[in-house]
């Protein structure tokens, strides 16, 4: 069971890792926003997992909760601003 | 039960796996944000309920069920905030021959 929430983690984090190259690599602001709330959404994943994992799972679940909040509100006031901003 | 909560979990991750391939191959921002607003969404639902599966009938599981409620509601929202900006700021969509489509009348706040 445990190795089960190991090898999905791990799955997630290389897939991290791909998302990482849009984030570096995207052409304009607006593609380095979305690999990081794509990141932001993985990591939430990863993170519960890893509360199964150790077994916490209470503390691990309300990291999550406030980590689901904050890519929530990052990813709109980035793209607020970037409106207001008209970065290419 | 911890079968069916593993196989839930398995497929969330597929669909993790194919918002990454969309994220990477698609060749224009409306294009990847189309695979990776739908297919994070569905991928987070899936691991999530699997989890509270997991959990069984426990208030850790409420919790879990919450936050799927709540990623239920933002991450489409939040999609269309960065759409709405990208369009805004006339990012270009991608078009096969390269020609531009009609110039589409920017909604100017």
């Amino acid at each position: 069971m445990a190795d089960f929430f190991l090898i999905n983690s791990l799955i997630l984090s290389i897939l991290v890792l791909l998302c990482l190259y849009r984030v570096v690599y995207g052409p304009g602001v607006f593609n380095r926003l979305v690999g990081a709330s794509v990141i932001g959404t993985k990591t939430l994943i990863i993170l519960l997992l890893i509360g199964f994992l150790y077994g916490r799972v209470e503390m691990f679940i309300d990291i999550s909760l406030v980590y689901a909040l904050l890519n929530f509100i990052v990813t709109i006031s980035a793209a607020k601003y970037f409106q207001r901003r008209g970065a290419m | 039960m911890t079968i069916l909560a593993m196989v839930v979990i398995s497929i969330g991750t597929f669909f993790f796996f194919t918002s990454t391939i969309g994220l990477l191959r698609f060749p224009d921002f409306y294009s990847r944000m189309h695979a990776t607003g739908k297919g994070e969404t569905l991928g987070v639902l899936l691991s999530l309920f699997g989890l509270a599966l997991l959990s069984g009938w426990s208030f850790a599981s409420l919790k879990i069920l919450f936050i799927a409620a709540f990623i239920f509601i933002t991450s489409p929202t939040a999609t269309h905030a960065l759409l709405r900006a990208a369009f805004d700021s006339k990012v270009k969509p991608w078009t096969k021959d390269g020609k531009m489509i009609r110039e589409a009348e920017v909604r100017r706040k």
